[in-house]
């Protein structure tokens, strides 16, 4: 076994990744305001991420980081625009409750 | 030494993780998402990877958690505007989450097990290795994430224009 990661066993990493991402999940399915669905979102990147790093540390390999570095910059664009939508949402309807949104499809 | 630290910063992610859910204030989940993200920045430093924690601190706590509160703010939804969810929804919401976590933990059993392909080395989050990969593998990527970034900036004062047309 390598030594390279010291605080804890990659079983750890992932278990604490699969809860984060869990507890994503059940903030996009739970709360109707867009915007805390949008930040529950970007607790999946981050779960996501830490997966990542934890994997790139435990190969030795810098690739993973690098990903990790392109997700969150495609992370921020997606917030920008995000954002933006969310923005002009409220402006047209008055309201950012997913659930008035659902005329969308009319 | 760093065993506990990382229990107890897994301990600080996951509690945070979950008041960000289930705060009713959504100024509040703001705040505990920023926690939430230090602490995650503390596991990035952890696995020595300190470019890593540095970006995430800069881009996520400095960049996106302000334009979530920005938008907050402009929106003036500070304070509790959500109607009451049905039961229903909740059961159904938490046992969907719970079983993804069920299946998450089903599926890591082998982890420890893995292979690790490399020669074993400490250096790897360093921001001299990164940088080589970055800019020798990953050079296209790069150029197209800029690309990515410029299409983005634009679509964003697209959307958020007023049109005056319907006006």
């Amino acid at each position: 076994m390598n030594q390279v990661l010291t605080a804890a066993p990659l079983s750890h990493y992932v278990l604490l990744s699969s809860i984060l991402f869990s507890i994503g999940v059940l903030g996009v399915l739970f709360r109707r305001n867009a915007i805390i669905i949008f930040m529950c979102i970007e607790l999946m990147l981050n779960a996501v991420n830490l997966l990542l790093a934890a994997f790139s540390v435990h190969h030795s390999d810098p690739s993973g980081q690098v990903f990790v570095f392109f997700i969150m910059a495609v992370a921020a664009a997606e917030v920008a625009v995000g954002l933006a939508i969310l923005i002009m949402i409220y402006r047209n309807t008055g309201s950012i409750n997913i659930e008035t949104l659902s005329n969308i499809r009319h | 030494m760093t065993q506990y630290f990382f229990y107890f910063l897994s301990f600080l992610a996951i509690f945070f993780a979950a008041l960000v859910v289930l705060s009713k204030n959504p100024v509040h989940s703001v705040l505990y998402l920023i926690l939430c993200f230090f602490s995650i920045a503390g596991h990035y430093i952890l696995l020595n990877a300190q470019f890593l924690a540095a970006v995430h601190i800069i881009v996520y706590a400095g960049a996106i958690m302000v334009l979530f509160l920005f938008v907050l703010m402009l929106m003036n939804l500070n304070r509790d505007s959500e109607p009451p969810k049905s039961w229903q929804g909740k059961v159904a919401a938490t046992l969907a989450a719970g079983l993804l976590l069920l299946v998450f933990t089903a599926s890591i059993k082998g982890a420890d097990a893995l292979p690790s392909g490399n020669q074993p080395d400490n250096t790897v989050g360093l921001l001299t290795n990164l940088g080589k990969t970055l800019y020798n593998d990953f050079m296209l990527p790069f150029e197209v994430s800029s690309i990515l970034f410029l299409v983005a900036m634009v679509g964003a004062v697209m959307i958020g224009k007023r049109e005056e047309v319907s006006e």
